[in-house]
């Protein structure tokens, strides 16, 4: 054994000393993982440095190389009559997800670069694609949710700066998950904060560095459910255009290795690492980063400067793991040197294995060939931003990192990124009991009122205005439109590019609770969710691509068999829609241990939806914009209250979750994104207005239409579409029940024939007409009123709940 | 020939690209340019006919908003701007641009420039807003850039917008009348509902609202229910601007 300083001797450790040392480091790494890892350096015959041992954590951890989702799962499924069924995964993502992407790849000639990069990136027109990517930065907003929720903006951001050779920023998207923020002060246990002061945190921290970047924010869902409350979700997405050609890069032999940006400091020391373990009350929160929204856009700046002189051969930004990461990925089929002692710091202090994974905020890693980097030095120097050669690619495929001429890291490029032990798991999916038992409701009104104050459903105005999705000058649907353009739009467009006239459209669905009673029926609603919201505003069935986001707890065989459920139903649902995931994120151990109590949050899968409208001013709103026009429901209702709205009013669950039947459903858009395209005039529009059937079913999304364009409506049950045993159409049922692939239509009494026409084979049925007074009226199944409520009371309830 | 504009930009200027294409709309040469490059001497202002200032965050707006880029401006750049201004061109600065105009002191400039007269404090909600708002023309005969505007209907994108004037110069603004605009529903407790203001020459104009936001009617939200043309209700601001150029710069 070869004696060298810094080295930690690993060689005689037994199993439990290895793991006691990887928690000690807080390095995550499992047994299997510690052994191979002592093996590699028994045949090196050598002890490993400390950075050496924090270069392997961060690259193999949860984080970076997503092991539970790569790994092999034996799945079992426990029938209440008995009966078992088995399966094996060898690579769940592969086999589910990536499959349906790979199923869908010869007719979607649109896909330009699917889970090989930072983002997807999909085909937007005849000279731009455009990137999508959506991350998680749950965590850090626990513990600091301004900070936290500031770099989550920041680091998606990042992330489509770094695809290809870089997207510009064009739209962000925002979904939060929150406890409810009336907990009572005495229910929060000590050492966590209270939800209202997360909820205020993380919608300060993603305003104030989203809107410093200049760029939209255009979508985003907040969410309530007491399971959130030690560990609140921040989901942040980032849109970017890039030209045509750019979505490959490569790193060759003898390219600089140049930082730019922000400085290295001793923030976000371990966020790989840490993200990959659940929190606890003596969690450290230099784990969280520290961001500067200046930095980062002026490093923007520069940086789609210098894409376009093509002074630089591939780029990538400094994420979980900082360097080590950045440089240890790009260098993967070439090799690195890097000197440490180049990199300048926020101050001085840091180790140099804290310099080497610090996950310190605005960095970006670039290879520039040599004849570039004078030019490219120049032109960061001209913008105030700092870059600096920290060494160069090589030949040698391994990994050499060098502090003040002492060698501090020197690993085969293949062991870091090849030789990660394959893991196996067992996942167990038992069917449950639930019942379905409720009162039927008195007061249709009152009910109405009380869904659309619930904290789910009720205006998200307070939080929408303080982002500016304005700049740019793009926005075409805004989150908010109508009369007085405060009506919750499906999901927003944008249209990017002012001498072109296509648009891009996106949304979310995203439903935990449906997953309390069976996350397959989830999986796929929120995919139908969030490809109708898109629908709504007039995009193309047969250009959406999917973003998967799934936030567990630990992955316990049961969790794991709820992901096994997921992760099945979108493979399904993707490929009956023909709509291809692009690219995804999974974040596990969410979380919380206080005592001996663990509070994990809901498996909860969101689901972002991005589609190109060919002609982005055939956009429709969701607003009722003429009285007389008549309005039509798309789409069967049926009895399935499981998980709604109304059944939480009344604190049960239920068992009737919404199922989906995706070839009806992919019908019916079909067709309604044909009618989108007629028409350019608003007089010439055959659809005047589209609103989507989800939370509080359909009597919260007609209060909604009717509200937002300040007219009334009358609509009778009687005509809608029923789906199942007679007996279970109630008036309940037909007004609240959250049915999939539903959606409102306005259409103007001169257009009844074309649409019909149009419709011909898909299910839908004429229920009522925009009035010309200021009430909303539904008619129940005997023919009596039920529903009979004033625009601006159920506007003013909507929008109390959240208004501050 | 034609009118050539240069847009200004520093660290977290944001709204350059959406300003820069209305110009070029209209026919005009756009140059967008980094403040550092105009201090450097790399370029020169006088080839240019009109400065804007776009919207952004300029350097953070941490100390107060625009207060670095206006200290460049009066500090670093006041010879340049003070020859720009005497041969009767054009400054137009929006939201962020506005803020540091004010800071500069070039804007409402009574009597003097280069002295901060007025300020922009943070509005009353006390954090950023995003809001379609209607601005009445209420005065500013003499300014070039609004003539024949009776209001326009855009948005506004600020979290420091709430223009604070002492009472002197609040009644020497209205005698010299250069209250320009006006918000139809005060959004941000702003002072006396003032959106935008002008110099005694007519030609340095600044606002908070961002009429480039409504220069093309798609973007403005009443476009779904209501039936436009292809131009916006802001345009004519810029087109005010680009036609004074050729009729008095040429």
């Amino acid at each position: 054994m070869i004696e060298m300083k810094n080295t930690i001797e690993i060689s005689k450790m037994n199993e439990k000393e290895l793991i006691d040392l990887s928690n000690k480091m807080l390095l995550a790494l499992n047994a299997k993982e510690m052994n191979s890892v002592q093996e590699y350096f028994k045949e090196k015959n050598r002890h490993p440095f400390q950075a050496e041992l924090e270069t392997i954590a961060q690259t193999w951890s949860e984080h970076c190389k997503h092991k539970t989702f790569n790994s092999a799962i034996n799945y079992k499924e426990i029938f209440l009559d008995g009966t078992i069924k088995e399966k094996k995964f060898d690579n769940l993502f592969r086999e589910t997800i990536k499959s349906a992407t790979h199923k869908l790849m010869k007719e979607k000639n649109w896909l330009v670069s699917v889970f090989s990069d930072n983002a997807g990136i999909i085909s937007f027109n005849e000279e731009f694609d455009v990137a999508f990517k959506v991350e998680t930065h749950n965590h850090p907003s626990a513990l600091d949710p301004y900070g936290g929720a500031n770099t989550g903006i920041g680091g998606v951001i990042r992330d489509i700066l770094g695809v290809g050779l870089g997207a510009k920023p064009v739209a962000n998207t925002d979904v939060f998950c929150f406890a409810d923020p009336e907990t009572k002060k005495e229910d929060v246990p000590e050492n966590l904060l209270h939800p209202k002061r997360i909820f205020k945190g993380v919608r300060a921290g993603v305003r104030d560095y989203g809107n410093r970047m200049g760029i939209p924010t255009i979508n985003g869902a907040i969410l309530f459910d007491e399971r959130y409350l030690g560990n609140p979700l921040v989901y942040c997405g980032t849109i970017g255009l890039i030209p045509k050609g750019l979505h490959e890069k490569k790193a060759f032999k003898g390219n600089k290795i140049i930082a730019v940006g922000g400085r290295t400091g001793r923030d976000g020391i371990h966020g790989a690492t840490f993200s990959s373990i659940e929190l606890n009350e003596e969690t450290s929160s230099t784990a969280v980063q520290i961001g500067n929204p200046i930095e980062e856009k002026k490093m923007m700046d520069v940086i789609l400067q210098a894409r376009d002189k093509k002074l630089y051969s591939c780029i990538t930004d400094c994420g979980a793991g900082g360097f080590s990461s950045a440089i240890g990925e790009m260098g993967e089929e070439t090799g690195a040197k890097v000197f440490l002692e180049k990199a300048p710091l926020k101050y001085k202090g840091l180790e140099s294995w804290e310099i080497w994974v610090s996950e310190a905020q605005e960095r970006m890693i670039l290879a520039v060939p040599e004849k570039n980097t004078k030019e490219f030095l120049e032109l960061c120097g001209k913008e105030d931003v700092e870059a600096t050669v920290l060494g160069e690619f090589t030949e040698t495929k391994k990994l050499e990192v060098f502090f003040n001429e002492e060698k501090i890291i020197d690993l085969e490029m293949d062991f870091l990124h090849k030789e990660i032990p394959k893991t196996e798991k067992n996942a167990e999916w038992k069917e449950k009991t639930l019942t379905e038992e409720f009162s039927e409701p008195e007061n249709f009104n009152e009910v109405l009122m009380q869904l659309l104050a619930m904290p789910n459903i009720a205006s998200k105005e307070t939080t929408i205005r303080q982002y500016d999705h304005e700049v740019q000058g793009t926005s075409i649907i805004k989150p908010l439109m109508g009369k007085k353009n405060d009506a919750p739009s499906d999901a927003s467009i944008i249209k990017p590019l002012f001498e072109f006239k296509e648009g891009i459209a996106v949304s979310n669905g995203i439903n935990p609770l449906y997953g309390d009673i069976d996350p397959y029926w989830m999986a796929a609603s929120a995919i139908d969710e969030a490809i109708r919201n898109l629908i709504c505003v007039g995009a193309q069935i047969n250009h959406i691509a999917l973003l998967d986001n799934f936030c567990w707890g630990s992955p316990t065989k049961e969790k794991l068999a709820e992901l096994v459920r997921a992760s099945v139903a979108c493979r399904e649902t993707a490929i009956a829609f023909g709509t291809p995931f692009i690219s995804g994120k999974d974040s596990f151990h969410n979380e919380f241990r206080l005592g001996e109590k663990t509070i994990s949050v809901p498996s909860t899968l969101l689901i972002s939806a991005i589609g190109v409208l060919p002609d982005a001013i055939k956009r429709i709103s969701m607003d009722l914009k003429e009285k007389n026009n008549l309005i039509y429901l798309v789409g069967a209702t049926r009895n399935e209250l499981g998980a709604s709205h109304f059944l939480k009013l009344q604190e049960k669950l239920g068992k009737n979750v919404p199922e989906l039947n995706a070839e009806e459903a992919r019908k019916a858009y079909e067709k309604l994104s044909e009618i989108a395209l007629i028409g350019e005039k608003n007089s010439e529009r055959i659809i005047r207005s589209m609103h989507d059937c989800s939370e509080g079913g359909l009597a919260v999304t007609i209060a909604e239409m009717a509200f937002g364009g300040m007219l009334g409506a009358e609509i009778d049950l009687r005509k809608i579409v029923f789906e199942g045993n007679e007996k279970e159409k109630t008036n309940t049922v037909l007004l609240f029940s959250e049915s999939n692939s539903r959606i409102l239509v306005e259409v103007p009494f001169k257009f009844k024939d074309k649409f019909e026409s149009i419709m011909q084979g898909t299910i839908f049925a004429e229920i009522g007409f925009v009035s010309d007074d200021l009430n909303l009226r539904v008619t129940g199944l005997n023919g009596e009123k039920i529903i009979n409520s004033d625009l601006s009371e159920l506007k003013n309830t909507w929008k109390k709940t959240l208004n501050w | 020939m034609n009118p050539k504009i240069i847009v200004l930009r520093t660290a977290g200027t944001n709204c350059d690209y959406e300003t820069v294409n209305v110009f070029k709309y209209l026919g005009a040469e756009v140059d967008l340019v980094h403040v550092n490059s105009l201090q450097r001497k790399e370029i020169s202002l006088s080839d240019y006919h009109c400065l804007v200032l776009p919207g952004g965050f300029a350097d953070g707006d941490y100390i107060s908003s625009a207060k670095i880029l206006a200290n460049k401006l009066k500090y670093n750049l006041r010879e340049e701007i003070e020859n720009f201004i005497s041969e009767k061109k054009l400054i137009l600065g929006i939201c962020n641009g506005f803020q540091a105009l004010v800071k500069a002191g070039f804007l409402p400039a009574i009597n003097n420039f280069f002295e901060q007269q007025v300020t922009l404090l943070w509005n009353q909600s006390g954090h950023f807003q995003d809001e379609w708002i209607t601005m009445k023309k209420t005065g500013g005969k003499h300014c070039v850039w609004t003539k024949e505007i009776e209001s326009v209907y855009c948005p506004i994108n600020h979290g420091e917008g709430r223009l604070e004037i002492p009472e002197n110069t609040l009644k020497e603004l209205y005698e010299k009348d250069l209250v320009v605009f006006k918000y139809e529903k005060n959004p941000n407790g702003s002072m006396d509902s003032i959106a935008g203001i002008c110099d005694e020459t007519g030609r340095i104009f600044g606002l908070m609202p961002h009429p480039e936001k409504n220069a093309f009617s798609l973007t403005d939200p009443r476009s779904t229910r209501e039936q436009f043309g292809f131009e916006g209700e802001g345009i004519s601001i810029f087109r005010n601007g680009v036609t004074y150029i050729r009729e008095n710069l040429f």
